[in-house]
């Protein structure tokens, strides 16, 4: 089934030191700052990430104390409204995305046989980036001037007369800095899974995970221009005396809403879509088949991709759009829900239809299956119009986005986690602490949530930062508070966990699992060239098939060794057919050169430094210029 | 005075429906106090809330369908052989695509449905109500009368209301849950809603789109009272407020409008004539001081003239230098105005 131990026989000791001299790097500070490999990149994104998600986590761990009873003083209103603004931009734009990219840099690579991301510089360079872009927004808040307007900033509150000082623009210039970052991520995911796929992985063959980071990328391209469009024409009008959101010189503050929303509906599908992927990747393991229906569940991907652009407007129900234009966009928001319907059926058929392993990443799974139908149903009532008038920017949304959103990212992640992490670390995790781990996260995700639900129908509005003790409402708050303290502590041991595992946990086999895609043909961690043979794809589950397994054997072709060199291959874009071998690029200091100017020119750009802003700029250009100079192989090139 | 005039108004009704999502409700303690949505008053929420559990019921139904699959194979189908790999691809697409498309497309029905019974605005000669949103409060103004309020809406019970809405700076959204879904009130632009009460009493209301440090404190109180009596209060809106009947009125007055009050706030029929805050001519009868924050009485009043901050931490109300024996007369003089 898998290569377990020792060297497969497919490359020979010489040409596995060979690749070893051209893709190992010897630890140095120097390497740890220039490092290019996909996996350490992936790891880093994670831990960051992760980082951003135990702030956003005690941001709303406070919220949850304050509202525990009614008219409780432990926080101000303005440390509140700062509070929830950075809870819900960080968990958007700093926790979830960056922590499936972390996941996908790790992955993708190994799930489609490659030696690396097809832009290995541009990779790190976007990790640099998102660590920049997340501490500048982050220091704000020592500094008392956080954002406090909300994730979704809506003008004209976020106009210079309502919030003079430089919160607003900590957001605009946080944001637009981390867009560059996501587009050269989802840019690298989208040429890395058309061109570096090993051969044979024709489309039809592609794992579910990678069409799922494929089809996120690609909405991440199409989505993140209507936000950096929005941030920069705030920007504006807060700096240089324009007029976009100001009505009383001709402005339109609808116009952010429309902009920010047309980003915003496909960023919950760019948020949920790669925790479907896992879903879809760790099933098989446990239920020993394949996922069912696999160009069904293909076709949902895609479909969501597309239609996710065409249902902004209901977020936008109460702002007395016209009505005709309200039908059209409750109809689109009414049938995509179908897609999801699809896939949810899909895993319930595998679950139905295969043969049940109860280990920590499935109880995940199940936990996902629950929490995220309960968001779905409750989303789906969201399409009705008249329905969302009543119960949008209630606490019933609050409870409806926290299923969707723990339910479909983060219960999936932690699914992930327990589920890669022998992979990742080499070590594996102690089943007992996952299991209460689990356990605990479930209940405390249930007990925080759902009583949202009722005191939402009983008319508590949103982004409050108290509430009267006489209209019902405190007990619902006080239940939900406890869960986010037992969520809390389920987390803690999801931590202890990992932690655990690094220090303690017993040595992991190459593939504990018995999975299904090429990640578990490698070593636990993978060698710093992740396979010492490329493999010839022969199907959809290429480590359940011999063919597949025998093309990394003995007479595995010399043309995908490719130890002359830091080499992977490059094949079609459907078919997956042997193109030609490339040479990838190697470590370098630029892409940190380059992020550290980038910073500075945010920096500068924030405080009106435009002497600085300007010499910032130039000496982008100038690395840019640096990076892209031709090299001496300049042919052979990818990245 | 009670923030909450419960005392006109009624106890959620259990619903033979509603008896499953009661017993949750009964276990966070949810009272009939609540403006819930599910105990409407009137025209536009009964039919939401008539929606809400047809969604809800259909919701359970799917909800216990899935988790039966679920169980079934989590009990019966454990083990460790690798299965063999059928595809039933059409229980996927009916179950996942088909029956959805079905159900949904009959809800999408009703929801439009409903949406254009919510749009229908009410007749020309209905009575119109002028609602313009500040930050942390609601300034009301009548069809057909010169005075102005605050925070507080009296409609005609069983008439349907226009509601204009505007904003004097950002947005905001005018809520009454048990009355009629959210409008926002859009810098720039008017918007129009309706309310319409069936029974006799008090809905409250707020504000439920974020408007900054106090959106909290930002909500109103609807009365629908018989027709006579709301002709009786648009009337007294043309009269001048209640003169100052005993000495410590009459000095509150005096107080009032020669110190720092009368710079923002008017009373009808005096010299305070100040635009930036609520006009007070009627706030002894409010249902509380500074749009819910505390209830309306003297207690509270003279917190809130002293120090509005500590009430409500980043209103626009500075705190006002008033000396020890002058605030019970402002308190008497503002609690008279009736």
């Amino acid at each position: 089934m898998s290569t377990t131990t020792g060297k497969p026989p497919g490359a020979s000791q010489e040409e596995l030191s060979r690749l070893e001299e051209h893709w190992g790097e010897r630890p140095s500070l120097r390497a740890w700052f220039s490092t290019v490999d996909h996996k350490k990149i992936g790891r880093r994104y994670i831990v960051t990430a992760a980082l951003f998600f135990l702030f956003a986590g005690i941001s709303a761990l406070l919220m949850r104390t304050q509202l525990a009873t009614p008219e409780s003083g432990i926080l101000s209103p303005q440390e509140y409204n700062q509070l929830f603004t950075m809870h819900g931009t960080s968990m958007i734009f700093l926790f979830a995305t960056p922590m499936f990219f972390g996941l996908g840099n790790f992955l993708v690579p190994l799930m489609i046989g490659s030696r690396d991301m097809a832009f290995p510089r541009l990779n790190a360079f976007g990790y640099w980036v998102f660590l920049f872009a997340g501490l500048f927004m982050w220091v704000s808040v020592p500094f008392g001037s956080a954002p406090s307007a909300g994730w979704f900033n809506y003008a004209p509150l976020t106009n210079l007369k309502f919030e003079p000082g430089l919160a607003i623009d900590v957001y605009n210039l946080g944001l637009l800095f981390l867009g560059i970052s996501t587009t050269v991520g989802a840019i690298n995911f989208i040429v890395t899974a058309l061109k570096l796929r090993a051969p044979g992985m024709s489309l039809n063959r592609v794992p579910l995970f990678v069409w799922a980071i494929v089809a996120t990328s690609f909405m991440v391209v199409f989505a993140l221009p209507a936000l950096n469009l929005d941030n920069l024409l705030l920007f504006l009008d807060r700096r240089f005396d324009t007029h976009f959101f100001d009505p009383s010189a001709g402005g339109n503050v609808l116009l952010w809403q429309h902009l920010f929303w047309i980003f915003g509906h496909p960023d919950v599908y760019i948020i949920v879509m790669p925790g479907l992927g896992i879903v879809s990747a760790v099933l098989p393991a446990f239920t020993r088949r394949g996922v069912v229906a696999y160009p069904l569940v293909v076709l949902a991907i895609v479909s969501i991709s597309i239609l996710s652009f065409g249902v902004w407007a209901h977020h936008m129900f109460a702002t007395g759009l016209p009505q005709l234009s309200y039908s059209f966009f409750s109809a689109a928001s009414t049938i995509i829900t179908i897609p999801s319907g699809i896939q949810f059926f899909a895993w319930l058929s595998t679950m139905a239809l295969g043969r049940l392993v109860i280990k920590v990443p499935l109880l995940f799974l199940i936990g996902f299956l629950v929490t995220f139908l309960i968001g779905g149903l409750t989303g789906a009532m969201f399409a009705l119009t008249a329905f969302d008038q009543q119960v949008t920017d209630s606490y019933f949304v609050v409870a409806h986005f926290h299923y969707v959103l723990l339910g479909g990212a983060v219960f999936p992640m932690l699914a992930g986690l327990y589920y890669w992490l022998p992979k990742v670390t080499g070590r594996m995790y102690h089943e007992g602490l996952g299991r209460w781990a689990f356990w605990l996260v479930l209940a405390g995700m249930q007990l925080t949530f759902f009583p949202m639900h009722l005191y939402g129908l009983f008319g508590m509005p949103r982004r409050v930062y108290t509430y009267r003790g006489d209209l019902g409402w405190d007990a619902g708050n006080l239940i939900a508070t406890i869960g986010a303290y037992v969520l809390a502590t389920g987390l803690l041991l999801v931590l202890i966990g990992v932690v655990h595992a690094i220090r303690r946990g017993r040595p992991a086999p190459n593939d504990p699992w018995g999975g299904d895609t090429l990640e578990w043909t490698t070593a636990s961690p993978p060698e710093s060239y992740n396979f010492p043979v490329l493999p010839q794809v022969h199907s959809l589950h290429p480590t359940w098939d011999e063919r597949t397994a025998e093309s990394t054997g003995a007479r595995a072709s010399q043309d995908r060794i490719l130890s002359e060199g830091r080499r992977t291959l490059f094949t079609s874009e459907l078919d997956a057919r042997y193109e030609r071998a490339v040479e990838m690029a190697e470590s370098s200091l630029i892409p940190l050169v380059l992020a550290f100017w980038l910073l500075i020119f945010f920096i500068s750009m924030l405080f009106s430094w435009w002497l600085v802003a300007g010499v910032a700029a130039a000496a982008v250009v100038v690395t840019m210029g640096v990076w892209l100079w031709p090299s001496r192989r300049p042919a052979e090139r990818a990245g | 005075m009670q923030t909450t005039p419960s005392a006109n108004r009624r106890r959620v009704r259990p619903r033979p429906v509603g008896a499953a999502l009661l017993s949750l409700c009964l276990l966070t303690g949810c009272a009939g106090d609540s403006p819930s949505a599910l105990n409407p008053g009137g025209a536009g929420a009964t039919r939401i809330s008539g929606l809400w559990w047809l969604l809800f019921w259909i919701s359970v139904a799917v909800f216990v369908e899935v988790m039966a699959l679920m169980t079934w194979a989590l009990v019966f189908r454990r083990g460790a052989v690798r299965v063999r790999h059928s595809q039933p691809m059409r229980f996927v697409a009916v179950a996942g695509a088909g029956l959805p498309f079905v159900i949904l497309v009959t809800v999408y029905g009703f929801g439009l449905h409903d949406l254009a019974a919510l749009g229908k605005s009410p007749g020309r000669d209905a009575p119109t109500i002028e609602v313009i949103g500040h930050r942390w409060w609601w300034e009301v103004r009548y069809q057909g009368a010169s005075g102005v309020t605050a925070n507080e809406l009296h409609i005609p019970v069983g008439e349907r209301v226009r509601v204009r809405l505007r904003t004097d700076d950002v947005l905001h959204s005018f809520w009454v849950p048990q009355l009629m879904p959210k409008t926002d009130l859009i810098a720039g632009q008017e918007r129009q809603t309706w309310l319409q009460a069936e029974r006799a009493g008090s809905y409250r209301g707020q504000c439920a789109e974020y408007c900054g440090t106090q959106h909290a404190h930002m909500a109103f109180m609807v009365v629908a009272e018989p027709r006579a009596d709301f002709d009786a209060w648009v009337g007294r809106l043309d009269a001048p407020a209640r003169a100052p009947e005993t000495d410590a009125e009459r000095r509150g007055q005096q107080a009032f409008v020669q110190g720092t009050c009368a710079a923002c706030h008017s009373i009808r029929g005096t010299d305070a004539q100040g635009k930036v805050g609520p006009d007070l001519s009627d706030v002894g009868s409010r249902w509380s001081i500074g749009a819910g924050a505390v209830p309306n009485d003297p207690g509270h009043l003279g917190g809130w003239i002293a120090n509005s901050q500590t009430v409500k931490p980043g209103n626009y109300m500075p705190p006002q230098p008033v000396s020890a024996d002058q605030l019970p007369e402002l308190i008497a003089y503002l609690q008279s105005l009736k």
